[in-house]
């Protein structure tokens, strides 16, 4: 089990946290003017590296505040933590 | 009663003027407070504990710990547990075990005993209190830290146990590790998960070997749930087994468990014994049971130049057979011979008799957690094992689990690695760890290397075990490797070699060691299946812990639900909710009972408890625009005072929930959901408040329990609540369907709604939660001239089914859209977007063959549909593949239809009304008839009463 930094209220067990997918897949400006292929790209599909992945989490059993993780997926380190609309930290 | 005929005059770990009453089999046997049940079996000359799962072969004693692979028992009292190792049974007074055929037979009765869990967090955990974890551990905490060092024995030393030697050291580090404030030492307590962020699991078994004797107050185990900065395992090694023909009798065993039997426990296990080795350890075992009176027949030494240690046993008079190996044994089933051959030679080798012989195929680390924590494994070709390598978590190897190590290097190793990982934590070290001059013969002196065998030439493959636990042996693999595979993976799920719930310990590298020799590969190569949690075997009970039973999970009640327990309710779990079900009068049955209430409610008057609905406020400035984004129809425009239903989708337009939408203020909002929905729309709302609309002003406020909701019910419900509020006008006209207002009821102050989910003339009254009772009685009596009924949740899914209204989740499952519910008119046209609405757009989402909710008409009217039925086209059935076009999604029998019907998703249902179907039910083709889903007053004439 995970022990994730929430950036307000510190490292708690993975079991408190929802995980919400990919981060920085903003909602499409206007979804009309979009075509079904590009629509289908942000309804579907989602980058899976074997890396760094920045994703968002929600403290679902404590603050209930969402953020943003950059996780190493093959190593489930995490990297960083950052507020929702901060850019993806560079990690070195 | 029989003596212990193979218990030593004296020495070992036990507690001789303690001695204890057990049976076997129905067999009473003495032993010692300090036994096993094994070396209590031992020291009375019982070898054979069962017989083997698949061949039925008798099978004994193998080794002394929690790597045992054959003596599995099931515990008869003092209560019944399958599967426990007797070399990890302690002895109690009146221990009642029985032989198994390689399998258990679980309690039918419940557990009495009381489990329980504790979390807790360290610096350091050390995880093995042999010479190396002692050493780690004492080192760490004289630095202060936190330090936690686990073990599954009762006593601390681990190895130094079995070998006897520095003991006094071991019982002087213990009782400084008990004393020091900041550290716990847990006894009896396995290790057996190794997660992320050094989260590790343990089970300490607290009561269990006390018996019947056991305080009931006590949690027999218990589950700790450590959060470790740092790890160091110190789990020492295993000793591995040997492939040679008929090497699975009784009286064939570890050499260091035979080793650990005369020293730790004062037992014999046999008179006359061959040690059969690849390596120097075996020597030690081989000399200490000489010392302890057991006639050494012969060490057998794969190496034609085994070195110092073979010439120390010359010495003492043992014979030492170079470059020889056992080929097989005799003996029914218990072992009476050995038959040793010289390696590379054509012989019949020499026939040795022995009732005893000892195995050593050298020395597997114990990597389980290591690999669990992530640890990458190298292969060692010297120790011909896999040793702990590099490893992404803050864990440290020390001792024999990180490869060959005498006793001085275990010391040193421990203390070291004790000390660097407080270090670490920023604890400084105040007094150096003395550590004691050891001198342990076999372990301390230059050793000559070991070699590797893995499968011994002329000895019979189909009766040379690897794995004794699964009875795999070198020609169940042979076969594998025939077959093609190529993989240990693959050889193992095909064999089921290392799957028992000893999980390989002693034959997992052999395994590998016997493919790779069959595959003509290095086993470095070829590598080691996966190791994973739980290391031993852990109960559900321990698991469970007291979660279980009216802890299992939480219980929801309403504020009613005193009064539908004193009238007689049936209940239904709906998600955590208890709610009533339906209400049987006498001698009534469920299908009784419903067809009264729902008479009730569509004949006269009739109340539900509706206040589990999920209530959320919506509140802010921005309320309505954010509701507008969510729900597929408008809601900015509603008025004060008005209420609409409203439907929400994911972005992939399928329906997520629905619900009612009332305006309370111009910038407050409350919103109800279904049921089991609750925390998901919120999580919802707060999602897309959160993460993608945080310029919105807008609070989302969950207030289900503060608000209790009464549905009143029926043409008569106006009547009943006209005659307890007085100042409200209930007429149609001052009250239209789907508004609200603020009012008294029965004294109460009450927020009440014109909402039906039945199609009836209908109210929904919310009051505190305090009022509540208050209110229903009032209800209750003021309605009695007219019958009034209070009905249940399967009486309000008839209702809202006869109207068509879907349950989400019922009739709906993450593939439907509104438009799929014939429900259209709740979509906008209007907004520029909401959440769901350009996947609505998409050409899937117009097929003409997607799934409709349609109505079903069985042609029987008396006959009930089973909810999930399938359905075809076609009768009688065509050949396979039939085309399914939809199930059923609920199934009824209605009182206000006279007969049985269901509402069903059907491919282009719509197009179909009108049509025949057939739902193949039992073998039977049920004919049912497509129609609308709305069965019951479809213009609507009976919601304004």
């Amino acid at each position: 089990m995970l022990l994730i930094p929430c950036p307000w209220c510190g490292s708690r067990d993975e079991a408190e946290f929802h995980y919400g997918g990919q981060a920085h897949v903003p909602y499409p400006e206007d979804p009309a003017s979009l075509d079904d292929t590009q629509w289908a790209r942000y309804l579907f599909f989602r980058a899976n590296p074997k890396g760094p992945l920045a994703e968002r989490w929600c403290h679902t059993d404590g603050c209930r505040r969402w953020f943003n993780a950059v996780r190493n997926t093959a190593t489930h380190d995490i990297l960083a933590v950052y507020k929702p609309g901060e850019p993806r930290p560079v990690i070195a | 009663m029989t003596a212990q005929t193979f218990r030593l005059p004296q020495g070992g770990r036990i507690s001789r003027e303690e001695a204890l009453t057990f049976s076997f089999d129905g067999q009473e046997y003495t032993g010692f407070r300090g036994d096993t049940l094994a070396s209590a079996l031992l020291a009375n000359g019982v070898h054979q504990i069962g017989t083997s799962v698949k061949l039925g072969r008798a099978r004994g004693v193998f080794a002394a710990g929690s790597e045992e692979p054959n003596a599995v028992v099931q515990i008869e009292k003092p209560f019944p547990e399958p599967m426990l190792q007797a070399t990890a049974v302690e002895l109690y007074e009146g221990l009642a075990a029985s032989s198994l055929p390689g399998r258990g037979r679980l309690a039918d009765e419940p557990d009495p005993a009381r489990y329980d869990a504790v979390h807790t967090h360290c610096d350091l955990l050390v995880v093995g209190a042999g010479p190396a974890g002692l050493a780690a551990a004492a080192a760490a905490a004289r630095t202060g830290a936190r330090v936690i060092l686990a073990d599954e024995q009762p006593e601390l030393g681990g190895s130094l146990l079995g070998t006897g030697t520095l003991l006094d050291w071991a019982a002087d580090v213990g009782a400084e590790l008990d004393a020091a404030p900041e550290v716990r030492v847990l006894r009896r307590t396995t290790v057996f998960g190794h997660y992320d962020d050094n989260y590790v699991l343990a089970v300490e078994r607290r009561t269990g070997h006390l018996g019947e004797k056991a305080p009931a107050h006590l949690s027999r185990e218990r589950v700790w749930r450590i959060r470790a900065r740092r790890v160091v395992l110190a789990t020492g090694a295993h000793e591995r087994s040997l492939a040679f023909g008929d090497n699975d009798r009784p009286g064939v065993m570890l050499a260091g468990a035979a080793r650990t039997y005369v020293n730790r426990y004062g037992v014999l296990p046999g008179r006359r014994a061959v040690v059969f080795t690849t390596n120097d350890s075996a020597y030690a075992a081989a000399l200490d049971l000489a010392a302890a009176g057991v006639e050494v027949a012969a060490v057998v030494d794969t190496r034609p130049e085994p070195g110092e240690a073979a010439r120390v046993a010359a010495q003492a008079g043992i014979e030492v057979l170079r470059g020889y190996a056992v080929t097989g044994t005799t003996g029914e089933p218990h072992v009476t011979s050995v038959t040793a051959a010289a390696l590379g030679e054509e012989s019949t080798g020499r026939e040795l008799a022995a009732d005893l012989l000892l195995v050593s195929g050298g020395w597997n680390p114990v990597v389980h957690l290591y690999s669990q924590a992530g640890g990458k494994l190298r292969h060692d070709e010297a120790l011909g094992s896999f040793v702990p390598d590099t490893c992404r978590q803050a864990v440290e190897v020390a001792g024999a689990a990180g490869g060959p190590a005498s006793l001085p290097a275990c010391l040193a190793d421990g203390a070291s690695a004790g000390t660097r990982a407080v270090e670490a934590e920023g604890f400084a070290i105040r007094e150096p760890l003395q550590l004691p001059a050891a001198a342990d013969s076999a372990t301390s002196e230059p050793s000559s290397p070991a070699a590797q065998l893995w499968v011994v030439p002329g000895a019979d493959p189909d009766r040379s075990f690897v794995d004794l636990q699964r009875d795999v042996t070198v020609a169940d693999l042979a076969r594998a490797t025939g077959a093609g595979l190529r993989s240990v993976e693959h050889v193992k799920r095909y064999t089921t070699a290392g799957t028992a719930h000893d999980q390989g310990k002693t034959s997992g590298v052999l395994a590998s060691g016997v493919v790779a020799h069959l595959l003509g590969v290095e086993v470095g190569e070829l590598g080691t299946t996966t190791f994973r949690s739980p290391y031993a075997p852990v109960s559900f009970a321990a698991l469970a812990g007291r979660d279980r039973g009216a802890l299992h999970d939480p219980v929801r009640v309403t504020a009613l639900h005193d009064w539908h327990i004193a009238h007689g309710a049936e209940f239904e779990n709906v998600g955590q909710w208890k709610r009533p079900w339906y209400y049987p009068r006498d001698g009534e049955d469920m299908t009784a009972a419903v067809l009264r209430e729902c008479r009730a409610a569509r004949e006269g008057v009739a109340l539900m408890d509706a206040s589990t609905l999920g209530k959320i406020e919506v509140r802010g400035p921005d309320a309505g625009v954010f509701l507008d984004r969510l729900y597929t129809n408008m809601m900015s425009n509603l008025k004060v005072g008005r209420i609409r239903y409203g439907v929400m989708c994911g972005a992939d337009g399928m329906v997520f929930d629905d619900g009612t939408v009332i305006r309370l203020a111009e910038d407050r909002y409350l919103t109800t959901t279904t049921t089991g929905n609750a925390a998901a729309v919120l999580e919802w709302m707060e999602e897309w408040l959160q993460t993608e609309w945080p310029e919105l002003k807008v609070h989302c406020t969950s207030v289900t329990e503060q608000w209790a909701t009464v549905a009143l019910v029926g043409p008569r419900s106006r009547d009943v609540l006209g005659s307890l509020a007085p100042h409200l006008a209930v007429d149609n006209t001052d009250f239209p369907f789907m508004t609200w207002r603020d009012t008294e009821v029965a004294g109460i102050p009450a927020r009440v709604c014109r909402i039906s989910f039945s199609g009836e003339l209908a109210y929904e009254i919310n009051v505190l939660p305090w009022y509540a009772t208050a209110l229903w009685e009032a209800l209750y009596e003021a309605g009695r001239p007219q019958g009034i009924t209070p009905y249940g949740t399967e009486t309000m899914h008839v209702l809202r089914a006869e109207k068509g209204y879907p349950i989400v989740g019922q009739d709906t499952d993450g593939t439907v859209t509104p438009q799929d519910l014939g429900m259209s008119w709740v979509v906008s046209k209007k907004k520029r977007d909401f959440v769901g609405k350009r996947s609505h757009a998409r050409a899937d989402a117009s097929r003409p063959d997607r799934k409709h909710l349609v109505g079903l008409l069985p042609d029987d009217p008396g006959t009930l549909l089973p909810e999930g039925a399938h359905l075809v086209a076609d009768a009688p059935l065509p050949e396979p593949p039939v085309p399914m076009l939809g199930h059923v999604t609920s199934s009824y029998r209605s009182a206000a239809l006279g007969r049985t019907f269901a509402l069903a998703l059907v491919k282009g249902g719509r197009e179909l009304i009108g049509d025949r179907l057939y739902a193949p039910v039992g073998g039977a083709l049920v004919p049912v008839t497509v129609t609308s889903s709305v069965l019951y007053d479809p213009e609507g004439a009976r919601r304004d009463g």
